[in-house]
Order: C-alpha cells, then structure tokens, then sequence
C-alpha cells in the first residue's frame, strides 16, 4: 500500500507492506535510524517519535495509521549544527551515558514539556515514566528535562 | 518483531466498519489504536488476516453530558478521557485511572473502547466502568443494543460482542458527588496493575470493581451489599475477593492477591476524593 508521510519536513510518498511498523518505516526505508528499537513491546520507550506533535511509540504503530501525518525524529530537532534545546540540556548537564535511550527519552521529554510547559520534578519523573534507561541515569535526565523548562 | 501479514482496510463510518468486518469474517480485526492488539499481533499470539482500521472515525471521539450520564465515543484516547473537564466534574475515578493507564505515549494513542473491547482483566479501564455501572453500545448489522458493564464480560479476552458487531460508546452514570478512590499495586512504573481497586461510595450506595483479579474484571458485589447493610469499610473490605477467582503468576499468588484485594478495596473506600 502507498504511504505519505511527512517526516522531519519533508514528504515522502512510500510503498510500504500494511505490517510495516513505522519505526521500521522510519529506520529502514528512510533511514532515519536515530530512532532506536529497544523492547518492541512498548514498554521502554526507545522508539518514541512525534506523530502530530505527539510522543508516540513507534515500535506499536503501523506505518498505516501514520499515512497523511507528520513525524519528527530526533534528527529532525537540531537547526543545522545548532541543538534543539532539549539536546543541549542533555549534553550540559550529563543527561546521558551509553546514549541509547536518549532519542526516546529526548522527544518524550519534548512531549511531556509541549503539554506541561513548567513541571515539578515528580511530573516530569512521571510523565517519563514509559522510557527506560537501563545506566540508571536518571536523576540527570530528569535535571536535563527540568533545566530546559527553566531556560524557556 | 513483525507481525504475520495481513490486509489492511480503512473505515471511515462505523457503518462503513461493520460491513467490512461482516464481508472478512472471522480472521478479520479492528484496529483502534492498536496498544493491546499490535503487541499481540508482534507476538504472533494474534494473526488476523484482515485489519480493518477504525482509527480515523472522528464522530466516535467525543466526550458529551448526556443528562444522567456521561457518554464517551469509543474511540476517544485515553489522554482526552484524563484531560476532560466534562468527566473531572461528573466522573473523575474515570478520568484518573484513564491516567494510569500506561504512559503518557499509549494513552497518547489507546483508546478506551479499544481496552473495553479487549476484554483484559488486567486492563483499568474495564473495572473502572464496571465499578461506576456503565452501559456499553454497541453497533451490529441491525443496528444498536446496550450492554450492561456487569453482562459484558464473558471470559479472558472474551466479552459479548457478537464478531460482527462495534464497540461505539461507552455510558458512565454521573458520580453526583460519591466520595472515590483507585488503588493500583504494581511494582515498577506503567505496569499492569498486580491487583487494582475502583471504588466510588456516596453514604451506603457503592461500587467496587477488581483489577486483575481472575479472567474477567470482578464486580465485587458483597463488599457493596455489605456497606448498604450498614457494615464499616474495614468489616466490608474483608469481602474483596468474594466473587473473585485470581490466579497464581510471576508476580504474586492467589492468596496474596486476595489479602491485596482486601487492603486495596479498603484504602479505596476510604478514599476522600470527590
């Protein structure tokens, strides 16, 4: 089936079988592989991507369902070399170690801060709580999300 | 993982919806946001043939004050059922456990007759319109019946709708007041719940419903009769897990799940949220 999906700005028009699920469609028939497969259970959160403005799990999504609608990867965040503010609190403040969940972790926290622009500490360890990183990494994740909210 | 091949239509009228599952039959699927039944599909615990996507159906997205009732299309997403101040004022065990559901990514996409519909004892959702009596509608090739909460459930993942017939709204009495609480045990974040209580009480009228705690959602019925016989929550609570049947899991046995049932149901009932 034919697919058109506008992904990081531009669109693409795909052919795609009905069970290709859209981080497939994402990693491998774009090659946008910023995106990471983790549990494929939707459980821990490393495929999270924007579907409309909306942090989603890609890895329980059909390309099908995203067909007409938007998607932003975390490649599409930075403006050429100039990070998105998300990234930067990342890197400023240790918000990751071996740099595997980032991704998911970053459009979530993005996610969580365009429904709740100003969060407590305990909303943005809740509003996080379907992403998983497994260095435990927590506590700087949660300052990185909590130090760009600060910065707006 | 992938899941087995299938053909994928897309409905855009519920109408649409039921003559499409009517012409693929037995292997053929709604998909509504896909957060129970594409795991499944992944898992190849599930292989239908045909999916056929309900996902786009605006007019099934709604959240109305319907008079007694509240009534909410069967696939508005877990998110809006949270977020709605329509059900914070007239139903709000509902909109809190719509936000326990998961995380914040699958009730970004899940939809609450999609959890209804699945039919998962483990699910919040189906307990917490069980606890607070709602009617279920459902739309077949000869038009709409109603289902009450408390006939729907049939079995593990079995619930009373016909293979030909659609999920389309979901009726929760207005809550008028009643004190509520929700109990959910689990043991890390976006877990199913261990055990789960919903509970809503307004003087010796209540309803108390069970999460996880057999094949199908418990209507736990003696904990209500005796409140309405006058008992105290304490005295009433002991009778949590009369009506139910848990199992034995990874997680916990049946006999701690039951003594779960009785300390939940009463932190439910006494919860002061209103």
């Amino acid at each position: 089936m034919k697919v058109t999906i506008t992904v990081n700005g531009k669109t693409h028009e795909s052919e795609v079988e009905p069970r290709t699920l859209l981080v497939q469609y994402v990693r491998d028939t774009l090659g946008l592989t910023g995106t990471n497969i983790g549990c494929d259970t939707s459980s821990c959160g490393a495929c999270s991507l924007h579907l409309n403005g909306e942090s989603v799990k890609s890895c329980t999504l059909l390309a099908a369902q995203a067909d007409g609608g938007t998607v932003t990867t975390i490649e599409g965040l930075a403006n050429g070399d100039v990070m998105h503010p998300m990234q930067k609190a990342f890197m400023d403040n240790h918000g990751l170690q071996c740099g595997f969940c980032t991704p998911g972790m970053v459009m979530a926290a993005i996610g969580l801060l365009n429904e709740n622009p100003n969060p407590t500490e305990e909303q943005v360890r809740i509003g996080l709580e379907g992403n998983l990183c497994r260095c435990t990494g927590y506590h700087n994740i949660v300052k990185s999300v909590l130090a760009c909210a600060n910065e707006k | 993982m992938i899941p087995a091949p299938f053909d994928y239509k897309r409905a855009s009228s519920a109408a649409e919806a039921i003559s499409l599952i009517g012409e693929y039959g037995d292997e053929s699927k709604f998909l509504a946001g896909g957060h129970s039944l594409l795991p499944l599909m992944k898992l190849r615990l599930a292989q239908p043939s045909m999916l056929i996507d309900i996902g786009r159906i605006q007019d099934l997205s709604y959240i109305r004050d319907a008079g007694d009732h509240i009534a909410i299309g069967a696939l508005t997403r877990h998110m809006d059922v949270e977020k709605s101040p329509v059900l914070a004022e007239h139903a709000p065990l509902l909109a809190h456990a719509a936000g326990h559901v998961g995380d914040p990514q699958v009730r970004h996409r899940g939809t609450i007759g999609g959890s209804i519909a699945h039919a998962d004892s483990a699910s919040d959702l189906p307990a917490t319109t069980l606890a607070l009596g709602a009617t279920y509608v459902a739309q077949g090739p000869n038009g709409t019946r109603e289902i009450a909460a408390a006939d729907f459930y049939k079995g593990f993942l079995e619930s009373a709708l016909a293979p030909d017939e659609m999920l389309t709204e979901i009726r929760v009495p207005k809550m008028n007041g009643a004190s509520w609480g929700f109990q959910k045990f689990n043991r890390r974040a976006q877990d199913w719940a261990i055990v789960g209580v919903a509970a809503w009480k307004r003087g010796t009228e209540s309803g108390v419903a069970l999460v996880n705690m057999g094949s199908v959602p418990v209507l736990a019925t003696s904990v209500a009769a005796a409140i309405a016989g006058g008992a105290s929550i304490a005295d009433a609570a002991q009778l949590a897990a009369a009506e139910a049947e848990p199992q034995s899991d990874l997680n916990a046995s049946a006999e701690y799940r039951v003594h779960l049932a009785q300390v939940l149901v009463r932190r439910a009932l006494e919860s002061n949220n209103a």
